[in-house]
Formats: structure tokens, C-alpha cells, sequence
């Protein structure tokens, strides 16, 4: 994918205060949404002799992007304008300004797209072609703001996406349109980010791994037992899972570059489980029997050597997460006050606190990457086995349902973005791995094939 | 009239007759006409018959009898081989051969000598009975009939009163186990209901293998024989959202050690 910037006379100033004001609404009420900016895109056009299918998959993909995103509303198409410029020529000079008078036929003029009943903020036009067997769309973005008379000021940005003459390209250009969009209000870009997460549909679980968008599905481990429970280093290079293979529940590394099994020390144990990275990925937190008893919380480097033990609480201790941010305390699932609870402790194994109510069972804990807020499973009222998707600031210990009424909800893990969740949804025989934004809106499943669950985002960082 | 006159004259002649006999001594009379002939010294001799020499059934198992009949004439002496000896011109006898066996019968009379053969014989035994004597079970047996699976509460790895009863008996089936092979091994698994997080439901599967573990031992099984392992809810019995198919995956299972 290569993009070309075309000449831009944006306003910078504008800009950088709507992503400050952006940021701000993202992590301060991630999950109310709230005053978001209004974006229109209405459907791309093709101009020559291209696949009549590819502007329909670019459009789709577009509207999907921006439909699943927290940082903007995205309008209907059923309230945009009639007539749909297409490039900058399209727009009426001198006439985005609130004096601007209606046209006959609205649409041609930014204060068009500003007025009721499509009220958007922004607006997003272009055309896709094809050029020398490649895919090329001219993408462009809007402001309709009525302080900005000049179109050229009006321009956030004009751009120039290429991609294969073929669906994966289409989708490829359209993933990188949204992406610079969202850019505008602080959306990080979720583009080369990847899933980790465990399948059964070669009849034995096994760890696989997709693209952010559930294409490119494919397996990593071939040990036909059960492997499962992944995590990802933070650096983004390292799976951990804990697997049968080798008879005892026990952890194993595999390189995410390579696709090899890296060099891990399991202590002797009846189980070895639920690896947690430290943020510079160099050492890890898992839960083991070493000891004999419950299972444990402890501390080694990343090759598993340099093992010390971090809790001696005498019941379960698993799913330790490290936080992402600062590295100095972690969240786990422990069975102090009787069913399994979320607990907070610092790295040394010191300072514990519940973070959960306390009532029904509280699992799963993922960290937000700015390390203020926890995703978690929770029963609460509701019989065992009933989990959903919650978020909890971590401070306030305030909590909102991010899931309902849509099956058993677990395992969820934060986009890098920290504006997006996965996480696995059984509504019915099968688990499949969801996506949605990080306020509870624009779900939508990933995978289709067999039982799939545990899913961990990768860090795009690499 | 007739009739009176002829038998008068009969007798006479007998009288006549008896007297001249009684007075053979003295007067010497003359040869009388030869007597008809003993019909053994006077017939030709013939050579003994054997009507017929047979066995029934001519074909035995091991430990069956078969009959032996005969029926011979002209004969003064009849034997018959295999230690049985003289026997009677008609007449008939049990055998058990173990062994096909033709018995040699032998008639001799003053004619000569007839013999006749009859064979037993004996078929192949059928495959021996399946040894009654108290079937012994094998390790694999007492496993899977005797050694009965521990049942959990919900969320709980204790063991519970009302299976104190199926430890005890799975105490002693596992010291059976190994008294037989003192080399077997036995895995605990420990086993939780589909209800609860996967990743506690390892770490509690754990608890209930290891639970089962320490009371097995504490009735005397020896510990150095038993492995645990927790399949946390990877491997349920029964998939069914009942509370039924919940109390029957929460479990330890015994089996043989990999």
C-alpha cells in the first residue's frame, strides 16, 4: 500500500485542536461517547472499466471502519445530499461559508453537507479507478465548518491510495481512508495490527493468528492436544500459550516473526499457565504449582529462568495481567473472598485490593493501554456461566456493561488504539471472536469457522 | 372191528421185538441197522461264523464309550484284543479308547479260525472350557469397573461426605492395582463444569486431582503411585447446559498414567 500526499492547505491550527479535544473525549469518557464530530462519507464512485465489485467492497469497508470507530459518529447515507461531489472541482468555490445560499439541487457545496438533516461535521469524497492493473482511489476530507470560507482551507487532507487491482486491495486502500479520517481525531491506526487466539476447527485447539479485520486466518501451533490460553508480548514478537503437548498443562513461546518455539523453562509442576509480559516484553508473570497447593503468581525472566514467587495466598491465583503503562502492579483473578474476583496487587505481590463488587464472578481482566481502565468478564447478578463484557475505571472502581442479552462474553483484550475490544461471544454451540468499540457499539464477529476463542490484540508496535 | 384187529397186531410186534433185545447176550443177533449218525461227528467241519463285529458309535471323543457287539457261531472260543479276552459267542461291550483302536476279534472253532476287525475311532478333542475358576480382572478392568470417579461442588475441591464411601472403595481397588504390578501408575484428572472461567477452571481441576490424591493416600494408597492433572473444562463428559451434565463434569477420573 503506498499513499501520496496531494497539495494540502489545511489549517494545522484547527486541526491540532480537534484532535486535542478528540484525545480528550477518548480517554476521559471512553465510555460514554459523547460530543464526537458528525462524519459523512458518501459512496465512492468508479470511473473506467473497473471490477463492479471493488467500490462496493471499498465503500463497505469504509462505513465499517468508521461505523466501528469511538472516535466519530458516522451519518447514514439516507440523510446526505442528493448530488455527491466527487473531487475538489465538484465543490462550488466560495460558497462553503454559512452565507452561502441553497442550491436547486443541494450537495455540491460543503454548506450542504452542514445543513439538516445530514448536520455533518466532516465530510469525505473521492472516486476509485484503475491504473496500470492497480487499484487507485483519490480520497479527500472536509471540513464543513461555516468559519472556513476558503475550499482549500476546508481540506483536512487529498490523498492518493493504491492498492492490488483485486478485493484485498480494495479493502487495503479502504482500511488506510478511514484510518487517515479517523487520524483527524486522534484514532490511532489499527492497520498491520493482528490477533492472536486459539481454534479448534482442525479438531484440536490450537493457536492461530489474523489480521485485525478476521482476514488472513492462519495457524501457528500443529500439536494436535490443547494449546491454548495465549499472550503477547508487548513488542509484539512473542506469543506465550500454555499447551498439553508435552503431556502436563505447560508454557511454551513461539516467535511471531519466525513462527518458532522459543527457548522456555518450566519449573517442575503439575501446571504452568497464563503468561503476562512485563512492558519490555523481558520478563514474565505466570501462575504455576511449583509449590504444591493452589496455583501461584510468579516472577522469572523470559526464557523462564530466575523464578520467584510472588503470592502465597493459599487459593487460586491465575490470569495475572502486568499493567501495560507502568509495569508496577498487575490485576489477577483470585479465589481470597470465596468464587473467583478481579484483584489488584503491586509487582512485588504487595498491597492487595479487590478491584471487582465481589458479587457473582469476576474474570478475564485486561488492562486499557493507558492503564486507567480494566475490560473484564463478570457474572454479576446473573447465574454462573453468564459472563459479559465490562468496564471498570480502575480508580473510581465504577464499571459499565459493555455486553447483553448476546450470549456468554470472555476474554476481552484492548486494540492498541485503546478504543477497540475483542473478544470471544458464544451465542450457541460455538465461540467466535467479536470486535467492538470500547463504549459497546459497532459489534461484529471475526471468524465463522469452528470454535474460536481467548483472542489477545497484538501491539502493532514492532 | 377192523381198527382192534390191526392194533393187536402192532403190539405183538413190539413185544416180540422188546424180548428178542433183552435177550441180545445170549443170543447174539444180528447187527442191527446203524444208528443215524451224531450230526457233529458225523457233518463235515465248517469254520467259525461272525455274524457281525461292530462298534457303536465308531466314532468318539476322548472319554466317550462305544459299544462293541458281536455275535459269532461255530466257534468254541472267541476272543477279543485290547484287553478284553475270551467273551461269549454273542455278547457286547463298552470301551473308552483314548485313542483310535481297532479291535481285533479272533472266533476258533473246530472248523478253524475267523476274525473280524471293528475300529474306534476317537476324534479330536473340542477346545477345552474356558477356565471357570474365578475370572481374575485385569488392571484395566478394575480401572474402569472398580476405581469410581470423586464428584465436586460447585467451585469446591473438597471431598465431599457422601463420597467418602467411593474413596474407600477406590482406596482399595488402587491398592489392588498395585499389588498386581507394583510398576503401574494411575493418573488423578481433575475435571470442572463448563460454567466457570477456563483459566480458574485449570487451577481449580488442579485442586480436585490433588485433593483426591492426599485422601487417597491417607487411606493408605501409596502416593509415589499416583499422578495428577487438571483438564480444567477441556475435556467434559457430557456438553449439556443441565445441572445434571454440570455435577458429572466436576470430577477427579482415574486412569492409567501415559
Amino acid at each position: 500500500m503506498r499513499t501520496i500526499t496531494l497539495p494540502l492547505f489545511s489549517l494545522s491550527f484547527l486541526l491540532a485542536l480537534g484532535v486535542a479535544s478528540a484525545r480528550q473525549d477518548v480517554s476521559g469518557r471512553v465510555e460514554k461517547g459523547g460530543d464526537k464530530p458528525f462524519v459523512a462519507v458518501p459512496d465512492f464512485r468508479a470511473t473506467g472499466t473497473i471490477a463492479p465489485g471493488l467500490m462496493t467492497v471499498f465503500n463497505s469497508t469504509v462505513q465499517s471502519d468508521l461505523q466501528s470507530s469511538p472516535q466519530i459518529k458516522f451519518l447514514p447515507k439516507t440523510l446526505y445530499p442528493l448530488r455527491v461531489p466527487q473531487v475538489p472541482n465538484d465543490l462550488a468555490a466560495g460558497e462553503a461559508g454559512a452565507n452561502a445560499k441553497p442550491a436547486p439541487t443541494p450537495g455540491f457545496r460543503l454548506a450542504d453537507w452542514a445543513a439538516p438533516p445530514t448536520k455533518a461535521n466532516w465530510v469525505g469524497i473521492g472516486y476509485g479507478a484503475e491504473d496500470r492493473g492497480l487499484f487507485v482511489v483519490f480520497g479527500y476530507f472536509y471540513t464543513t465548518s461555516p468559519t472556513i470560507t476558503d475550499l482549500k482551507q476546508a481540506q483536512a487532507f487529498g490523498k492518493v491510495y493504491t492498492g492490488s487491482l483485486d478485493q484485498a486491495g480494495a479493502v487495503d486502500a479502504a482500511h488506510h481512508y478511514a484510518a487517515d479520517i479517523l487520524a483527524q481525531f486522534g484514532g490511532q491506526s489499527l492497520i498491520g495490527s493482528k490477533i492472536v487466539f486459539v481454534s479448534d476447527r482442525t479438531g484440536s485447539k490450537e493457536i492461530w493468528l489474523m489480521n485485525w479485520d478476521g482476514t488472513d486466518q492462519h495457524q501457528i501451533t500443529k500439536y494436535n492436544s490443547i494449546s491454548t490460553f495465549p499472550s503477547v508480548s508487548p513488542d509484539g514478537h512473542t506469543v506465550a500459550f500454555t499447551t498439553y503437548a508435552t503431556g502436563y498443562p505447560a508454557i511454551q513461546l513461539f516467535s511471531l516473526d519466525t513462527g518458532r518455539k522459543l527457548p522456555f523453562y518450566n519449573q517442575r509442576a503439575s501446571m504452568n499457565a497464563f503468561v503476562s509480559f512485563t512492558p519490555d516484553s523481558k520478563q514474565v508473570v505466570f501462575s504455576s504449582t511449583a509449590a504444591g497447593g493452589a496455583a501461584q503468581l510468579y516472577i522469572a525472566n523470559a526464557d523462564g529462568s530466575n523464578f520467584r514467587r510472588l503470592t502465597n495466598s493459599g487459593v487460586i491465583e491465575v490470569e495475572a495481567k502486568i499493567n501495560p503503562k507502568t509495569g508496577n502492579d498487575l490485576v489477577d483473578v483470585s479465589g481470597r473472598s470465596g468464587l473467583p474476583q478481579v484483584y489488584k496487587m503491586n509487582i512485588e505481590g504487595t498491597d492487595v485490593q479487590r478491584l471487582s463488587a465481589g458479587t457473582g464472578e469476576a474474570t478475564n481482566p485486561a488492562w486499557s493501554p493507558d492503564g486507567s481502565h480494566i475490560a473484564f468478564a463478570w457474572t454479576k447478578g446473573f447465574e454462573p456461566g453468564n459472563y459479559n463484557i465490562f468496564l471498570m475505571d480502575v480508580v473510581s472502581k465504577e464499571t459499565v456493561q459493555l455486553t447483553a442479552n448476546e450470549g456468554r462474553n470472555e476474554n476481552p483484550s484492548w486494540a492498541p488504539d485503546g478504543a477497540h475490544i475483542v473478544y470471544a461471544s458464544k451465542r450457541g454451540r460455538q465461540s467466535q471472536i467479536w470486535v467492538m468499540n470500547a463504549d459497546g457499539t459497532g459489534k461484529h464477529a471475526l471468524t465463522q469457522t469452528g470454535s474460536n476463542e481467548k483472542p489477545v490484540w497484538v501491539n502493532a508496535e514492532k | 372191528m377192523m381198527t382192534k384187529q390191526k392194533a393187536t397186531l402192532a403190539l405183538t410186534a413190539l413185544l416180540v421185538l422188546g424180548v428178542s433185545a433183552g435177550c441180545k447176550k445170549k443170543i447174539p443177533p444180528p447187527p442191527p441197522a446203524a444208528p443215524a449218525p451224531i450230526p457233529e461227528n458225523t457233518a463235515p467241519a465248517v469254520r467259525p461264523t461272525i455274524a457281525y463285529f461292530s462298534a457303536e458309535p465308531s466314532t468318539v471323543t476322548v472319554g466317550q464309550p462305544s459299544s462293541l457287539r458281536w455275535s459269532v457261531t461255530d466257534a468254541t472260543s472267541i476272543s477279543i484284543d485290547n484287553a478284553i479276552g475270551e467273551v461269549s459267542p454273542n455278547g457286547r461291550r463298552g470301551v473308552y479308547p483314548t485313542a483310535t483302536t481297532t479291535y481285533h476279534l479272533v472266533a476258533t472253532g473246530p472248523g478253524g479260525t475267523t476274525a473280524a476287525d471293528a475300529t474306534v475311532t476317537v476324534s479330536s478333542p473340542p477346545p477345552p472350557p474356558p477356565v471357570q475358576a474365578a475370572p481374575q480382572p485385569t488392571i484395566q478392568e478394575i480401572l474402569a469397573k472398580q476405581v469410581q470417579d470423586i464428584h465436586f461442588d460447585y467451585d469446591k475441591s473438597e471431598i465431599r461426605g457422601e463420597d467418602q464411601a467411593i474413596l474407600q472403595g477406590d482406596a482399595s481397588a488402587l491398592r489392588t492395582v498395585f499389588q498386581m504390578d507394583p510398576n503401574f501408575v494411575v493418573t488423578i484428572e481433575g475435571h470442572c463444569d463448563e460454567r466457570g472461567s477456563a483459566e480458574y477452571n485449570l487451577a481449580l481441576g488442579d485442586r480436585r486431582a490433588a485433593a483426591t490424591k492426599d485422601a487417597l493416600i491417607s487411606l493408605g494408597v501409596p502416593g509415589d503411585k499416583l499422578k495428577t492433572i487438571s483438564f480444567g473444562k477441556e475435556r467434559p463428559l457430557c456438553t449439556e447446559p443441565t445441572e445434571d451434565c454440570y455435577s458429572r463434569n466436576r470430577r477427579a477420573h482415574f486412569s492409567a498414567a501415559q
